[in-house]
């Protein structure tokens, strides 16, 4: 291949082993999980053992695709590729959302006052938000919006200001600039998911309260998880920029990341008003 | 269509790969759009068999009434296997395999615009397929509650239940991966010249079924993982003593559900769309009214699930609303129909075997087209839902639609592929053999389910037995025809006359410029479309 900076052909890469390891390790992740669940003992075993295998696909795959990169083998219209690739990747994280919301608006709109209407089934059930639920008699304390998931908003948006920051500085050759914004942003994530963390150890209800607490639940822990995930990213992005891997005119990684960090931004922002506020 | 001036192939140091790798590590390791297409036909190939000796059983069992040869709940665990195994594992492979051998080769790309995530999107079919299959071995056996999934039932179930959902959310994150692929190919690699409306029609219907991927199948994902949750996590999503609706279910999962509906039907249409034009020798007629309508289909897709659910209940306004709707759909529908009869029209039409497909696929599909205009009523609708009428109706879209589509599709592609003509005589006799057995098979449930006979049980009441017994012989004849299908595929990739690099003197489209195989890395400098 080419090694000039921006070549002709359309890499396409060599045979991979990477894909089938991912494969694999899907495989035996699943599996384990499925052992988990149904409570055999060697369930967490074999889920670490996927894990294991998918953290070492992960770094191989990344590392073929890095080392490419810096070889110089990707075009212009390879670049194009990835962001495609990138920006429909998040859409559709944005309909796994979307399906959790769904879920929640139904709930809110259809389900709850249908159950008080059923007053043959749930006799006194009385139609209100947030809701344990007719059968479950549990008296729910919602978290207030405007303490800590207040608090996180601001934290998060911030972020959202460092992480842009970071990328002016890497557009303007301002090396200093673009590690330190990423290091903020990365410090803020850290600091986003210690907060939902203790929100969770204070909340005075579980995922087992009703819909009220299945929602919560899963809407923030999925959030939550891609927090931890887009700071991870970050991480990475950080000492990938620290070991000098993007210039001025060329440093997809870095975007991608910035905008699965806006999406989780997105997300929150719908949290913040659809679960906590309203 | 195109006149293509392909520059000089296969120069210089570039290609350090040119020939294919030996031995299995050359589909272990693949990025080649065309072995990994491969891959992905052979696996729908064996998937299509195993799903489809399931309904060999299912006839079996329901050749006479009375409890033969399984229980109940085996036979129940049959039908569901093998619904969500024909759609997740024979249907949707075999169309993203066409679309990995057909969308470079048509828009004029070197390969598939991600070639490694390409090979990752194949091999999570086999550890979802080895899941799925497993779970006939596990305590309590196979999910049985139909491939639809609903709770209550799905929470019940036991082991199988748990290997389902990770098998669906693996077959998610495949289909995902490879739409994602398709979109950013067709978007991002396209030829010089090749503008957006002088793609051909299939390259068209993929890129609007790989947008319908990527915005259902992660709904999917959501609504089985509220499954999973309220199965072992004490949440109460489809439990109404904690506020949660069985019925919520059954929304998020025909909000997918229905658009996968079309996920399935929209690349077949590519397929019919491109084959027609060439034995009628005569360009597609309306082509820009073609690309609309799909895009109209794929639109109306978003708005008419709750026809799923018309006998759940619900307000008079949501009926009208998606009753109406849901009609609506058979006018861009219609008008590809149209279209096809108007490309016949006046044409110098030849009947090699991938036409008696495509022009069967028009027949065929059209009547699953119009039961389903019929079932979109819904007085009509609440007195048929759940019987054999439903049966017959999705089996007429979906065998005589999507499958028949596919294996024109493999006629009229194999002698590109493998470099040889199929055997014509035998091809001939498969689809009589089929389009026969196929009718003799499903056209008796639409008055079985007219009649009030049930879909999911074994047992039936005698007046059902007449209809019941033509069908199950009708079955047994479609398996066994589709026997003499493998037969063909193996011998024709096994050899047989040459095929030259253009078999069908009316294909115009850019894979025809090409030599018969193709060489393994086609199109490395891009051609120039005018």
């Amino acid at each position: 291949m080419h090694e000039h900076a921006t070549p002709e052909v359309y890499y396409v890469p060599p045979p991979s082993i990477w894909p089938l390891v991912g494969s694999v390790a899907l495989l035996t992740l699943a599996a384990g999980f499925v052992l988990l669940l149904n409570k055999v003992a060697a369930g967490p075993w074999v889920m670490a053992l996927g894990a294991g295998i998918f953290g070492v696909m992960l770094f191989g795959w990344f590392g073929a695709v890095i080392r490419e990169s810096l070889a110089g083998k990707y075009s212009d219209q390879v670049d194009t590729s990835f962001r495609w690739g990138m920006a429909w990747f998040i859409f559709s994280e944005l309909a796994f959302f979307l399906g959790f919301f769904g879920a929640l608006f139904y709930a809110r709109i259809i389900t709850v006052p249908s159950l008080a209407e059923a007053q043959l089934l749930w006799p006194g059930f009385a139609a209100s938000w947030p809701t344990a639920g007719p059968g479950l008699k549990t008296a729910l304390t919602p978290v207030s919006a405007w303490g800590l998931p207040a608090l996180n908003t601001l934290i998060l948006l911030t972020s959202g200001a460092t992480v842009t920051w970071a990328h002016w500085g890497l557009q303007k050759g301002r090396q200093t600039q673009l590690k330190l914004g990423l290091a903020l942003t990365v410090v803020l994530g850290v600091i986003f998911v210690s907060l939902q963390i203790y929100e969770y150890a204070e909340a005075e209800f579980s995922i087992r309260d009703g819909i009220y607490g299945a929602t919560f639940y899963m809407l923030t822990g999925f959030h939550g998880f891609h927090v931890i995930l887009g700071t991870v990213m970050l991480a990475v992005i950080f000492f990938r920029a620290w070991a000098g891997h993007f210039t001025p005119g060329h440093h997809f990684a870095f975007e991608a990341v910035a905008w699965y960090w806006h999406f989780v931004d997105v997300i929150w922002l719908l949290l913040f008003v659809l679960v906590y506020w309203l | 269509m195109y006149t293509a001036t392909a520059p000089d192939a296969a120069a210089g140091d570039a290609h350090a790969h040119e020939h294919a790798p030996a031995g299995v590590m050359r589909w272990l390791t693949s990025t080649n759009h065309k072995d990994i297409g491969t891959l992905y036909l052979w696996f729908s190939l064996f998937m299509f068999f195993f799903a489809g000796g399931l309904a060999m059983l299912i006839r079996a069992e329901l050749f006479q009434p009375g409890l033969q040869l399984f229980q109940p709940n085996v036979f129940n665990q049959l039908t569901t296997m093998h619904g969500l195994i024909m759609i997740f594992g024979a249907i949707m492979p075999a169309l993203v395999g066409f679309a990995n051998w057909q969308i470079p080769l048509m828009i004029g790309a070197s390969d598939m615009a991600f070639p490694r995530l390409n090979n990752w999107s194949f091999w999570l079919l086999p550890a979802a397929g080895i899941l799925l299959i497993s779970t006939f071995f596990v305590p309590g056996g196979a999910i049985a509650g139909g491939w639809t999934m609903y709770p209550p039932l799905y929470i019940q179930g036991g082991i199988a239940y748990d290997i389902t959902i990770l098998a669906v959310h693996i077959l998610g994150i495949s289909s995902i991966m490879g739409a994602i692929n398709i979109i950013t190919t067709v978007l991002n690699m396209r030829a010089p010249g090749m503008t957006p409306m002088k793609m051909p029609l299939f390259v068209w219907t993929w890129l609007i079924t790989a947008f319908l991927l990527v915005a259902v199948m992660p709904v999917l994902a959501s609504a089985i993982t509220m499954l999973l949750t309220d199965r072992h996590f004490g949440t109460h999503f489809f439990d109404a003593a904690g506020g949660g609706d069985a019925v919520m279910f059954q929304h998020l999962f025909w909000f997918f559900g229905h658009p996968e509906v079309y996920i399935m039907i929209l690349p077949a249409f590519g397929i019919v769309s491109t084959i027609i034009p060439t034995f009628a020798r005569k360009p597609l007629f309306g082509y820009a009214s073609m690309v609309y309508a799909v895009a109209s289909i794929a639109f109306l897709s978003f708005i008419v699930w709750a026809h799923h659910m018309f006998s759940t209940g619900m307000p008079v306004g949501g009926q009208l609303f998606f009753m109406y709707t849901t009609m609506l759909i058979a006018v861009p529908t219609g008008v590809k129909v149209f279209n096809w009869v108007a490309t016949l029209w006046r044409g110098s039409i030849s009947f090699e075997t991938p036409m008696l497909f495509a022009l069967a696929f028009v027949i065929l599909f059209a009547i699953g087209g119009f039961s389903g205009v019929v079932l979109a009523l819904v007085p009509v609708d609440i007195q048929l839902q759940d019987t054999y009428y439903v049966v017959a109706h999705f089996h007429y879209v979906l065998f005589s639609g999507s499958a028949m589509a596919i294996m024109g599709g493999v006629y009229y592609w194999l002698p590109k592929w493998t470099g040889h003509l199929y055997d014509e005589k035998l091809g001939k006799l498969h689809f009589w053999l089929t389009s026969i057995a196929f009718n003799i098979t499903f056209f008796p449930m639409h008055f079985l389910g007219l009649a009030g006979m049930p879909r999911r049980i074994p047992d039936y009441a005698l007046q059902f037995a007449d209809f019941n017994m033509i069908a199950s012989v009708g079955g047994f004849l479609l398996g066994a025809g589709q026997l003499l299908f493998l037969y063909i595929v193996v011998k024709c990739v096994r050899g047989g006359a040459p095929a030259g690099d253009r078999p069908w003197e009316g294909a115009d489209t850019l894979e025809w410029t090409q030599t018969s195989p193709p060489p393994y890395h086609s199109f490395v400098t891009p051609p120039l479309v005018r």
